[in-house]
């Protein structure tokens, strides 16, 4: 099982858990799992299949745009971190 | 008095609203929020007449600017000249030329203090008394130094191998510098949950709605100096992405005001160094994601964001406005930060020559028309960038204390000032 964490903004949607749980072998997979298990945060990360435009998912320390999007591997241990990309300059 | 001329925030995906809060992004869909204003309000006290009877600071345009009462931090920012630069002009071929300089802006000398004044501002009035900012040393500087004046405790947070005068531009503030092993966008990450964590004001995080529109101020000055036009073309370095943005704005709000005549055509220009290209290579392609850069690379540290949050709107609004993007190697930078302080005596930190040699390439290119009016954004000083210039300039002649020294180094020794290395003439 890998850790997700969830920011701040979207606690709301898990019950107020700051890490949840979720099973996969992929961020993919993993988000998924996520959506089960949390139904409301499903619609707040995706736009359709695609994670939206301003939502960032990283695995331990790396962007999974920079590796393989949702196809990402995530081992037991790993650490997903979802983080609002808004910031800058 | 301008707070009942802001009428909320608003996210500028799903314009969802939310009230004047340290929040920026929509808890709906992640996108950004903006200052949404009443701009009929607005135009019933900002008039030209009344802009031109108040401080020659950015604060003269503050209906547009989205704080409650007068401001508190950064009062004597802005209005930084524009200057007619026919020398460069010549140089590049095109009739009418401007900079805008705000490598002298007060207080850090960088455009940054414009976005600084609003946001830390803003801060005092949303009762913060610890601030923060992720950086690439600009934006330190200016939080640091407003800061200190303002008796706020502040945190700074850059990417590890800065230029010293950025560091040392911060430290000087007793600002808590902090240093993170990595580029801007791990320390932007870091960032986003520190402020989370922490609850502190971050000007370019939570703050950042409030923040960016201080940018806009650099526009209206441009327009109001250039007689209430909007110029043709404007070229201003792209980090990520949020000023060119805002300076479009601003000339759409000036219209909408109808404080100059519309329809704005001002085409927008976007320059980034090739080490760090992520937007100019969205306007290349016209994608509709921007593609990050994952490990930027080149000596203009400063917009060396490989992930730029306004990236993808501010490619959108560059190719709406029929401008273009370019990116420059960083000899070019070099030669064009040269360039700029021989032809019109003004020391660029390593962005200002990204912004010419990029205004160079698009007016050689044939994008940038040679007969319009062409403003080139010039946001930050090159004392803050000298490890750029070091290995590039000649050393200085070194001669004895005698007129019969200096008679012989003026007469034969011309080649004597080409040199890169110190030469001892006679």
């Amino acid at each position: 099982m890998a850790l997700v964490r969830i920011p701040t903004p979207l606690r709301p949607q898990t019950a107020g858990l700051d890490k949840v749980q979720a099973s996969g072998a992929t961020v993919g997979e993993v988000l998924a799992d996520l959506g089960r298990q949390h139904p409301a945060i499903q619609d707040r990360l995706f736009d359709g299949a695609e994670i939206r435009r301003f939502v960032n998912i990283y695995v331990n320390n790396e962007d999974v745009r920079y590796l393989e999007d949702l196809e990402t591997p995530v081992a037991e241990k790993d650490e997903v971190s979802i983080i609002p990309a808004v910031a800058g300059g | 008095m301008s707070g009942q001329l802001v009428t909320g925030l608003k996210c500028r995906l799903c314009g969802k609203l939310y009230p004047k809060e340290a929040l920026n992004f929509c808890t709906d869909d992640f996108g950004p929020l903006e200052v949404a204003y009443d701009y009929e309000a607005v135009g019933r006290t900002l008039t030209r007449e009344a802009i031109a009877a108040r401080p020659r600071t950015m604060w003269r345009y503050r209906e547009l600017l989205p704080i409650d009462g007068e401001p508190t931090v950064g009062r004597h920012v802005g209005c930084t000249p524009l200057i007619r630069a026919d020398r460069l002009a010549k140089e590049l071929g095109v009739a009418e030329l401007y900079l805008k300089n705000d490598a002298v802006n007060y207080p850090s000398l960088s455009f940054k203090d414009r976005v600084v004044a609003v946001a830390l501002s803003k801060a005092v009035e949303l009762g913060f008394e610890t601030v923060g900012c992720a950086s690439t040393g600009n934006l330190a500087g200016s939080v640091a130094a407003n800061a200190a004046a303002a008796g706020l405790e502040a945190y700074v947070l850059i990417p590890d191998g800065l230029e010293q005068g950025k560091i040392l531009g911060a430290t000087i503030y007793g600002a808590k510098v902090v240093a993170v092993k990595g580029n801007y966008d791990h320390v932007n990450r870091l960032c986003s949950q520190i402020a989370f964590r922490y609850g502190w004001g971050f000007v370019n995080v939570n703050l950042r709605p409030f923040y960016a529109e201080g940018s806009k101020t650099m526009g209206y000055e441009i327009a109001e100096d250039l007689g209430w036009r909007a110029p043709d073309h404007v070229v201003a370095p792209m980090a990520g992405g949020s000023l060119i943005g805002k300076l479009h704005k601003s000339f759409r709000e000036l219209e909408t005001l109808g404080l100059i005549d519309g329809p704005v055509k001002t085409k927008m220009f976007g320059a980034q160094a090739a080490g760090c290209n992520p937007i100019a290579n969205t306007v290349k392609t016209g994608a509709g994601k921007v593609k990050p850069i994952r490990n930027p690379e080149t000596i203009a540290k400063s917009l060396a964001i490989g992930d730029p949050a306004d990236g993808w709107f501010a490619s959108k609004m560059i190719r709406e406005t029929g401008g273009w993007s370019e990116d420059v190697s960083d000899d070019a930078i070099v030669d064009a930060m040269r360039l700029l302080a021989e032809t019109e005596g003004i020391w660029a930190e390593t962005a200002g020559g990204v912004t010419l040699a990029v205004a160079r390439k698009l007016i050689e290119e044939g994008r940038i028309d040679r007969d319009g009016s062409t403003v080139l954004c010039i946001t930050g000083n090159g004392l803050k960038t000298q490890e750029a210039l070091v290995d590039h300039l000649p050393r200085p002649v070194v001669i004895r204390p005698t007129l019969a020294d200096f008679e012989a180094l003026v007469e034969d020794g011309a080649e004597a000032f080409a040199g890169l290395t110190s030469t001892s003439f006679a």
